[in-house]
């Protein structure tokens, strides 16, 4: 199984920065199910590291691996699009039907170093 | 008091800018900077934190949304700029927002500039600049399509500028030279000062100018300014460049014009800084007059500089000869220095950059330019007048005894540019009319010192004749009627005869 990495850019505690986070979350959540790696940067905070990658917009998700880098700017609002994007493998069939069986009872192991 | 003496101003230090910004751009505020593709946005940018650093030690950010910092060092390198010494030392830093193929984004939700604006920041305080630079928002909007969006968040970077202190430049496209002022209409929300640049075919002849469309509560020069940008001076605004200098006071030395015929209408001589202008129509002995200037300028030992259009080097070697002046030894010798050239070869204000050039590295004590009006050829008439204003400065302020020549059959008449022509001989200290008419089959030649200002001149006109040791100045013609002057083929000086 290749390792996921992510890096989401956000700017100090938005709503939108949440929403970016929590989209990302629960969609490698549900494709993901060996595990990935998130790390959240506040560009407010850490400059240096939105420099150093040359992110301009906010909230940006920077797929550090597998390689090559892929990036998606925004809140990651629409989940099929973003998951395109990403190149994330399809939802486990078991997933789907669990998850149209009992809406908002989500069970998935998550591996991330923050 | 009016706000506009409260308004603090930044220098740019761009060669003649800050005359036509009276002082500077405001300072701590955003300026747009606008202009179609090639008008120099970039070079008036980057030159603003180069000349920031270079003369007033203020570091700055330059941001870059369009050419890759490696591309914006080597530019500035050959205007002899070491932005990378000076990235070293901490005096300018990049903020590399240039898209990269391998980092394009697919966009999927809502997003803000949030990130830009930290780093912008972050490089600010890292390097304690005053002075930042982003270039250019059209990039921006090419590459985030929602057109909104950018422009509320270029809105927000303005005002982040604006608290951050700096005094910034934004660059902007424009889609025509004559039409809005910037391409997504920018200007109507991101700033109070509005610089627009132009670069426009003027009679097949490529114009370059600057105008201040807005500086919120301060004052500044209106109208167009040509400029040019030269590969060793960068972006030159013309002719305030140069109006700003000390003049130096006036001298009371007299110097000899070549002919002492003249030399006895003008009172004794021209004086050491005076500029003259020699009008008459082809024919009439201008050239001639020129060459005996610059002869009688190398007898006195002193050094000569010449320009001539239109004529050869060895035409004008020939003709000289013909007169008994050895051109090529005196150039030998050093003493003297002729440009021959064709004013299609360059534009006005290059010609300004030249002629500027030739005199601050061959240091004459006289000029000739020869003829004027065959520059009327690649500039308008108000063009012209700003070439010799700005000429003028140079040349006063290192006392250079000046010879103008123009030809009054040319664009320079009374009928279509009264104005300009008025000004032109305003412009000089001397005005010298040489005209000729046909009598008994004969031609007629006649001499008339207009003008002199600070000195007694001759009122006569003179007959004048020419023969193989020159000119020769003569009685008064008290002997022309009416119909005679009628016969004259040209008004001999435009607007200053024709006043009289």
């Amino acid at each position: 199984m290749t390792g996921y990495s992510f890096r989401l850019f956000v700017a100090g505690e938005s709503e939108r920065s949440s929403a970016a986070e929590a989209n990302l979350r629960a969609l490698a959540g549900s494709r993901l199910s060996g595990g990935y790696e998130l790390e959240v940067v506040d560009v407010v905070a850490r400059p240096g590291l939105a420099e150093e990658l040359r992110v301009l917009a906010t909230p940006t998700v920077v797929r550090l691996l597998p390689l090559p880098q892929v990036r998606v700017i925004g809140d990651l609002s629409d989940p099929l699009r973003a998951a395109f994007a990403l190149g994330l493998p399809d939802e486990p069939q078991e997933v789907r039907e669990k998850k149209e069986e009992a809406d908002g009872d989500r069970h998935h192991k998550e591996a991330h170093g923050d | 008091m009016t706000d506009a003496d409260t308004i603090e101003r930044t220098p740019t230090g761009i060669n003649g800018f800050d005359q036509v910004a009276i002082g500077g751009l405001p300072a701590g505020r955003p300026t747009l900077v606008t202009g179609t593709t090639g008008s120099g946005k970039t070079i008036f940018a980057g030159e603003f934190l180069t000349r920031g650093i270079k003369r007033n030690g203020q570091p700055g950010v330059f941001v870059t949304f369009e050419e890759p910092p490696e591309a914006i060092r080597r530019n500035f390198a050959s205007l002899g700029f070491p932005i990378e010494q000076w990235e070293a030392e901490g005096k300018w830093a990049f903020v590399d927002a240039a898209e990269r193929k391998d980092e394009e984004a697919a966009v999927i939700g809502s997003y803000d500039f949030g990130a830009l604006t930290s780093r912008i920041e972050h490089a600010v305080r890292r390097i304690g600049a005053s002075r930042v630079v982003l270039d250019s928002l059209g990039a921006v909007f090419a590459r985030f399509t929602d057109t909104g969006i950018v422009r509320k968040e270029t809105q927000r970077l303005a005002s982040a500028l604006n608290s951050l202190g700096v005094t910034s430049i934004i660059t902007a496209e424009r889609n025509s030279e004559y039409d809005g002022v910037s391409r997504y209409n920018v200007e109507e929300f991101v700033v109070d000062n509005v610089i627009v640049l132009r670069n426009v075919l003027v009679g097949e002849r490529r114009r370059r100018t600057v105008e201040i469309v807005k500086f919120r509560g301060a004052p500044h020069r209106t109208g167009e300014w040509l400029f040019t940008i030269d590969p060793r001076e960068g972006f030159v605004v013309i002719p305030l460049a140069f109006l700003g200098m000390p003049s130096a006071p006036a001298s009371s030395t007299r110097v000899s014009s070549g002919n002492p015929g003249l030399d006895r209408m003008c009172g004794g001589g021209f004086y050491r800084d005076a500029v003259v202008l020699l009008s008459g129509p082809s024919g009439s002995g201008k050239t001639l007059t020129s060459l005996k200037f610059l002869d009688a300028g190398v007898a006195a030992g002193e050094r000569c500089l010449g320009f001539t259009f239109d004529e050869t080097r060895e035409q004008m070697r020939r003709n000289a000869a013909g007169w008994g002046i050895d051109l090529e030894g005196m150039e030998e010798a050093g003493q003297l220095q002729v440009v021959c050239d064709y004013p299609e070869v360059a534009s006005l204000e290059d010609y300004f950059i030249r002629i500027r050039r030739a005199v601050v590295d061959f240091e004459p004590q006289r000029l000739v330019i020869d003829t004027l009006s065959a520059m009327e050829r690649i500039a308008t008439p108000r063009a012209l007048l700003d070439l010799v204003i700005a000429l003028g400065a140079v040349v006063r302020e290192r006392r250079i005894t000046t010879l103008f020549t123009s030809a009054p059959t040319s664009r320079f008449t009374p009928m279509e540019t009264p104005s300009i022509a008025r000004e032109l001989a305003s412009l000089t200290d001397v005005t010298i009319a040489l005209r000729y008419f046909q009598k008994a089959g004969m031609i007629k030649r006649t001499i008339a010192v207009v003008q002199n200002r600070g000195s007694a001149h001759d009122e006569f006109v003179r007959k004048v004749t020419i023969d193989a040791d020159g000119m020769h100045i003569g009685d008064p013609a008290v002997g022309l009627d009416a119909m005679e002057a009628a016969d004259l083929d040209a008004p001999p000086m435009p607007g200053v005869i024709g006043d009289i």
